[in-house]
């Protein structure tokens, strides 16, 4: 039989290192939608129309399916961890937070597959 | 239970206007995850076929979500060069008063050059504007 309460047996043990995990995954996604980001505007801007025919080319073409999943997954991982953070410092009555926690990374998880679903459609137009 | 200190305390600070830079990053944030909604569905109607991204490229270009698109492209530059000025204090970088003020001078400066050219790419004519 174990006689140590639950504190005793963590005290002294350093922290679990988990709080750095979310602070970390902020900053890597923030990094790489730097270039996401900035490719994905200056790809748009190029183009010569955004009518249906270029915007679903351009889509398809190249790695740009491979680029824009990239960009939506990053978006919506930065999103939720943003949106976490605000809802976490700002909301705190106990029940409306945990339902705005559990609705916010809901709806990231929705636009995320809504996206992806909608670059592989487009990207798999003829092949299947 | 006790009542225990909760974090951030806003109101107890003399207020300093690298704070207004500090929410508006929260505030720019949130208001980019609304974005993502009109980028998905944008996406989602270029998937659904032609006549569907008529639809919404009408309605995306028409006035209201015009303003609505130059505020998330302006929240965009915002976040992004602001961002940059995070990570930069992230890596000790910057953190002094003085750099402090200075690179919130940039971040505005850029924000706003950011939001003339926004303004110019939405409201010159072109066909459909995402």
């Amino acid at each position: 039989m174990n006689l140590r309460s639950p504190l005793g047996a963590v005290l002294g043990r350093g922290t679990a290192g988990e709080g750095v995990g979310h602070w970390r995954a902020q900053r890597l996604s923030a990094l790489a939608l730097v270039p996401l980001t900035l490719w994905f505007l200056v790809a748009l801007i190029r183009l010569p129309l955004i009518d249906y025919a270029a915007v679903t080319i351009w889509i398809a073409s190249g790695w740009n399916p491979v680029w824009l999943a990239l960009l939506l997954v990053t978006l919506c991982w930065h999103a939720r961890l943003g949106v976490q953070v605000v809802i976490e410092d700002y909301v705190h009555a106990p029940a409306i937070k945990t339902g705005a926690l559990l609705a916010s990374a809901g709806a990231c998880l929705v636009l995320l597959a809504a996206g992806l679903y909608a670059v592989l459609r487009i990207a798999l137009r003829g092949t299947v | 239970m006790r009542e225990r200190p909760l974090s951030p305390h806003l109101f107890i600070y003399r207020r300093a206007h690298t704070m207004v830079l500090s929410i508006t990053h929260r505030i720019t944030g949130v208001w980019l995850a609304l974005g993502l909604c009109a980028l998905v569905y944008w996406l989602m109607s270029a998937a659904a076929g032609e006549a569907e991204y008529g639809r919404a490229t009408a309605l995306l270009g028409g006035w209201p979500l015009r303003i609505l698109m130059l505020g998330w492209l302006a929240a965009y530059c915002y976040h992004f060069v602001n961002g940059l000025r995070h990570l930069g204090w992230d890596a000790g970088l910057g953190l002094e008063k003085l750099q402090a003020r200075r690179s919130a001078g940039v971040v505005i400066a850029v924000t706003l050059v950011g939001l003339a050219v926004a303004g110019y790419l939405l409201f010159c004519p072109r066909a459909g504007a995402p």
